[in-house]
């Protein structure tokens, strides 16, 4: 309603307005009507071609392009979809693999440290008995050792006593006497150096 | 050129007199920016239609810009059955668009600013609106009088009244957009003839008038023509759909 009382206002207000222009200014050159059925036949021609030519050739291929982008972005959408989807079953396929050869690696270096473990033990019982063997033959040689230290000590005593005397004395003296005393010294001394 | 500022609405031909008959269709200066706005026209929208790229140039941008814009105009106010109506608009749009630009180039001439023009247009608008209402619902059209809901006693003068505004389309249609051309051309010329008068002292005021103006004018070009094609559509929908 509003409008339409709008629009009377602005064509009368408008109809009052060319009136006192035609009054004041000896006519507007639009109200002559000298040119009006050659400007009416200009326009029929001009705006008729330009129809024509807009509506038989150039907006078809407008909609025809603007549809055919619409299409092929559809597709392009569709087909990044796929790929999408395709990438994703990728992922998780290169989870699992990678899940999977994770698991195996822990189980391959398990595996390989319990035979490490049993190898080093295996190696040290060897090793121990070797060890042991060797430490046994050499506790035998020195206890040879120790059994045979009084008696050669003895011996070279008996003879370095039974020498000195003889030089200090100049007379030869039976063995069996120093042998005696040296005996009892050792014997003595001995407590003192292998008191065990 | 003369001071008057209706002097730039006169129309003159250009070329020899050329008579069918009684009647005088001599090539004038409408008829050179009539012409000179259709093969624009035509122009802008063929190198925009010629490649198809998916990635558009500019061109090819403002022709696929101005199509949806148009479209999406007339699927709004007058819904999908106006589709085949679609190329009159567009080329009713884009004509009155390219011809008010036009006139915004100085010393050019205002196709728009002569009643002649925009009745003939608004009276074709009109008379085959009327008739696609007819052949779509008949008698049934004349119902585009009797709004519902309306008490009884007041529906003489109702009627009346709408029968009136119907009939007053092609009126308001073509003056508004005149009316609108003239003005603003008008008022240009008269700020312009002041530029002048008040000379390099007092001329700065209307001089910066001037320029304010024809940044107005621009956008009244835009907005009379997309005013003239959605109205169009309006009454398009008014016969295609009867709403009352």
């Amino acid at each position: 309603m509003v409008k339409k009382i709008y629009f009377q206002s602005i064509f009368f207000s408008f109809f009052f307005i060319k009136e006192a222009f035609a009054a004041e200014s000896g006519g507007m050159p639009q109200l002559n009507p000298e040119f009006w059925v050659s400007q009416i036949f200009w326009l029929i021609l001009t705006f008729g071609i330009m129809y024509l030519v807009l509506s038989k050739l150039i907006l078809p291929k407008i909609s025809n392009n603007l549809e055919s982008r619409k299409a092929q972005i559809l597709e392009n959408i569709e087909a990044a979809e796929k790929q999408r989807e395709n990438s994703d079953a990728k992922l998780k396929e290169y989870d699992e693999i990678i899940s999977k050869s994770k698991l195996e690696a822990n189980s391959i270096f398990n595996q390989a440290r319990e035979k490490a473990i049993k190898d080093i033990s295996a190696k040290r019982e060897v090793l121990d008995k070797q060890i042991d063997d060797e430490i046994a033959e050499a506790e035998k040689e020195i206890d040879t050792l120790r059994k045979n230290a009084p008696d050669k000590i003895n011996k070279i005593a008996i003879e370095t006593s039974s020498e000195l005397l003889q030089k200090l004395i100049g007379a030869e003296i039976n063995n069996s006497s120093i042998t005696a005393i040296v005996d009892d010294l050792s014997k003595r001394n001995g407590e003192k150096y292998y008191g065990n | 050129m003369a001071a008057n500022p209706m002097s730039q609405f006169d129309v003159y031909r250009i070329g020899p007199e050329i008579k069918v008959g009684a009647l005088d269709i001599s090539f004038t200066n409408a008829s050179l920016f009539m012409i000179l706005s259709t093969v624009s026209i035509l122009l802008v929208f063929n190198l925009g239609s010629k490649k198809n790229s998916i990635l558009p140039n500019k061109i090819q941008l403002l022709a696929e810009l101005s199509y949806t814009f148009v479209s999406k105009m007339i699927s709004d106010t007058a819904g999908s059955k106006a589709k085949p109506y679609f190329a009159f608009i567009f080329s009713l749009f884009m004509f009155v668009l390219f011809c008010n630009m036009f006139g915004m180039i100085p010393y050019t001439f205002t196709v728009t600013s002569h009643i002649i023009v925009t009745f003939v247009l608004a009276a074709f608008i009109f008379i085959g609106v009327t008739v696609i209402g007819f052949i779509k619902h008949g008698f049934g059209y004349l119902k585009l009088f009797v709004p519902s809901g309306v008490p009884a006693v007041l529906l003489p003068l109702i009627v009346v009244i709408e029968i009136i505004s119907y009939l007053s389309r092609p009126i308001s249609l073509s003056v508004r957009l005149f009316a609108n051309m003239m003005a603003g051309h008008t008022m240009m010329k008269v700020f312009g003839g002041f530029v002048i008068s008040l000379g390099i002292v007092g001329g700065w005021l209307p001089l910066s008038f001037s320029v304010a103006l024809t940044g107005l004018e621009i956008l009244v070009a835009f907005l009379q023509a997309y005013v003239f094609a959605i109205l169009t559509c309006i009454y398009l929908n008014d016969a295609l759909n009867l709403h009352h």
